[in-house]
C-alpha cells in the first residue's frame, strides 16, 4: 500500500535540503536563521509521523513549532540571490523548447486526476487499497510532481541535477514563512475549540436569535456560519456550533426546513466567509505570497465583492427551498 | 466568555499587521491559557494540530519542478501563445479558467488545478500576456496586482462552489457525520451535494461577470496610468 506519511518525509527531506542550501547561501544575510527555519521545518514534517502514530510525544513538536513561529516573528526565513535565468535567456529557451514547456507543467493535473479518481479505487490482492484511504490526492500530487521533475529533467537538460532544487528554493523564499502559516492555523483551530471559543460564540448568537421571523432565522445562520468562518479561518470550525445554535433547534425543529438543504447551503454560506478572511492562509495569503504580491490581502480584495452578494443568494436559496 | 480575547488577540493582531505566524501562536496559548489548558496540553495541541494538518502543505513539493520550468522560459512561452490569441482577453481567459476549474472539481478532481501548479505557471503568465498585448509593452504595478489577486480568486472561488458538488469531498462528509451524529438523521451524500448545485450556479454568474468586466477595468487603469506617465512627461 502506498502510504501518505512518505510524501511527509519527501516533503521533510526538501525542507532539509533547502536548510543545507541556506546554510551554504553566502548571499543570503540571514543564512543562518534562514538554515534554521527550514532545518526544523524539515525535522517537523518527519517527527509527525511519530507523533500522528502516538509513538512519539507531541510537546516536543510543539515546542518545534513555537520555535518555527518564534524564528519567523524574528525575521527569518531570508531570501538569498536568485540562481535562475534572466528573462531575455527565458525568451530564447521559449524560442528553442517552444510548447515542450507545457509537458511538465500537464503531468500534474493528468497524474494527479488519474490518482483521485481512478486509483484511489484499486485494491491490492490482499483486499487492501492501493492508495492510503482518504489520501489519494496527496499522494496523487506527490507522484505527480516528481514524474513531471523527470519529464522535465529529461526535456530541458539542466547541466546538474541541483537546478531543480535551487529554482524550488527560489520560489519557496518567496513565499517565506506564509507556506507554513496555515498549519499554524489548523492548530489554533484545533486550541480553539478545545479551550470552548465555539461554546463562547455559540452563546453570544443566541442572544442575537429572533423570536418568529422565519427569514431572520435563515439569515443569521448564514451570515453566523460566514463571520465565524471568517473569525476561524475554517467554515468546518463554524458548521457544529452554529448548526447547534441556529440550524438544527429554530430552522429544522421549529421552522421544519428540509435537513439537506439546510446543512448544505449553510455550509455554503461559510465558505463566503472563507473567501474574504486571511485566516484561511492557505486559500488567500499563500496565492500572493506565489504570485509575489506587493499586497498580501490582494486575492481578498478581489474575492469580497463575489462573496457578498453570493452570501445574499445562499439566504434566498436556502429560503426559497428549504421551507 | 473570557476566552473570546483569544480572538480579539487574532483581529488586533492581523490588522496592525504583526507577523501572522507570531499572531497565531500567541491567540492559541492565550486561548488555551484562559480555556484552563495545562502548559502540556497546549504544546501538545501545537504538536498535534502541526502533525495533523501536514497535507496543506504537501503543494510545496510541485515547487521544483514549476521552478525548473520557469528557468527554461514557461512564463514567456504562455504569454506569446494567447499573444498570438486576439480574442482571448484576460478577463475571459480567467472566466474560462474558473468554469473549469469548478467543472472538474464538481467531478472530485480538485488538485487539477491550485495556486501552485496551474495560477503561477500557466494562468496568471496567460493573463498578464493577453493584457500587455492589449495595452503594449510592460504593465503599470496596479495591473499587475489587479491581475495576479484576479487570477488567485479565479481558481479559489472555482474550487469552492465546484468541489461541494462531488459526493466524497470532506466538507460533505463533515455535514452528514456531524448531522448523523449529533441529532440521529440519516441524511444521503447526495442530496447534500446536489443542493450545492443552487449556490455553485450563482457562483459562476456572480464572479464570471465580473472576470469578464474586469477587461473594462483593467481599460481604465491603464488609461489612468496612462495619463499619470504624460503627467510626469511633462
Amino acid at each position: 500500500m502506498i502510504k501518505v506519511e512518505w510524501f511527509y518525509w519527501l516533503c521533510g527531506i526538501f525542507f532539509l535540503l533547502i536548510a543545507m542550501q541556506a546554510f551554504n547561501d553566502r548571499t543570503n544575510r540571514k543564512r543562518l536563521g534562514s538554515a534554521a527555519f527550514w532545518g526544523i521545518l524539515g525535522l517537523s514534517f518527519c517527527y509527525g509521523t511519530f507523533v500522528v502514530h502516538k509513538q512519539a510525544p507531541s510537546w516536543l513538536l510543539g515546542i518545534a513549532v513555537i520555535g518555527i513561529a518564534a524564528l519567523a516573528g524574528a525575521g527569518f526565513p531570508g531570501r538569498g540571490q536568485e540562481r535562475t535565468t534572466t528573462p531575455d535567456q527565458r525568451a530564447r529557451f521559449a524560442d528553442r523548447f517552444g510548447n515542450k514547456l507545457f509537458l511538465p507543467a500537464l503531468v500534474i493535473p493528468v497524474v494527479a486526476a488519474i490518482f483521485g479518481a481512478w486509483l484511489a479505487k484499486v485494491k491490492l490482492g490482499n483486499g487492501k487499497p492501493l492508495l492510503e484511504t482518504g489520501s489519494a490526492t496527496i499522494i496523487g500530487l506527490g507522484v505527480a510532481s516528481i514524474l513531471a521533475l523527470i519529464v522535465g529533467m529529461i526535456l530541458f537538460r539542466p547541466n546538474s541535477p541541483a537546478v531543480p532544487l535551487h529554482e524550488g528554493r527560489r520560489l519557496l523564499e518567496h513565499i517565506g514563512w506564509a507556506a507554513i502559516l496555515p498549519q499554524m492555523l489548523a492548530t489554533l483551530g484545533l486550541l480553539f475549540t478545545a479551550s470552548g471559543v465555539g461554546k463562547a460564540v455559540g452563546r453570544v448568537t443566541d442572544h442575537l436569535i429572533p423570536k418568529g421571523s422565519l427569514i431572520a432565522a435563515v439569515a443569521l445562520y448564514c451570515i453566523g456560519m460566514a463571520i465565524f468562518t471568517i473569525i476561524m479561518g475554517n467554515a468546518f470550525a463554524a458548521f457544529p456550533v452554529m448548526t447547534a445554535a441556529v440550524g438544527w433547534p429554530l430552522l429544522v425543529q421549529q421552522f421544519h426546513g428540509t435537513p439537506a438543504v439546510v446543512f448544505a447551503v449553510g455550509m455554503l454560506a461559510g465558505f463566503c466567509g472563507t473567501l474574504c478572511t486571511p485566516m484561511a492562509a492557505n486559500f488567500n495569503l499563500v496565492p500572493a505570497a506565489l504570485l509575489e504580491m506587493k499586497d498580501q490581502y490582494g486575492p481578498i480584495k478581489a474575492q469580497i465583492p463575489t462573496a457578498v452578494p453570493l452570501l445574499a443568494c445562499n439566504i434566498a436559496i436556502m429560503y426559497i427551498f428549504a421551507f | 466568555m473570557w476566552v473570546l480575547l483569544a480572538i480579539a488577540v487574532v483581529v488586533v493582531g492581523f490588522a496592525l499587521r504583526i507577523n501572522s505566524m507570531l499572531v497565531v501562536t500567541a491567540a492559541g496559548i492565550v486561548a488555551g491559557l484562559i480555556g484552563g489548558l495545562s502548559p502540556v496540553k497546549i504544546l501538545n495541541a501545537f504538536g498535534d494540530g502541526f502533525a495533523g494538518s501536514r497535507s496543506v502543505t504537501v503543494f510545496i513539493v510541485t515547487l521544483p519542478v514549476i521552478g525548473l520550468i520557469e528557468r527554461y522560459g514557461l512564463q514567456q512561452q504562455a504569454r506569446k501563445l494567447i499573444g498570438r490569441l486576439k480574442v482571448v482577453t484576460t478577463g475571459r481567459l480567467l472566466a474560462v479558467y474558473l468554469l473549469i476549474r469548478q467543472g472538474t472539481a464538481a467531478l472530485g478532481l480538485t488538485s487539477i488545478g491550485g495556486p501552485a501548479q496551474a495560477v503561477r505557471p500557466l494562468i496568471h503568465p496567460m493573463a498578464a500576456g493577453a493584457a500587455e498585448r492589449r495595452y503594449g509593452g510592460k504593465l503599470p504595478d496596479k495591473l499587475q496586482e489587479k491581475i495576479k489577486g484576479f487570477a488567485a480568486s479565479a481558481d479559489t472561488v472555482g474550487l469552492f462552489f465546484g468541489e461541494d458538488i462531488f459526493v466524497a469531498i470532506g466538507s460533505i462528509l463533515l455535514i452528514t457525520g456531524f448531522v448523523d451524529a449529533t441529532y440521529g438523521l440519516h441524511l444521503e451524500a447526495i442530496d447534500i451535494a446536489l443542493w450545492a448545485i443552487p449556490t455553485g450556479i450563482c457562483a459562476l454568474l456572480i464572479h464570471g461577470v465580473r472576470l469578464i468586466l474586469l477587461d473594462r477595468h483593467l481599460d481604465k487603469l491603464a488609461a489612468e496610468a496612462d495619463a499619470d506617465a504624460e503627467e510626469v512627461a511633462r
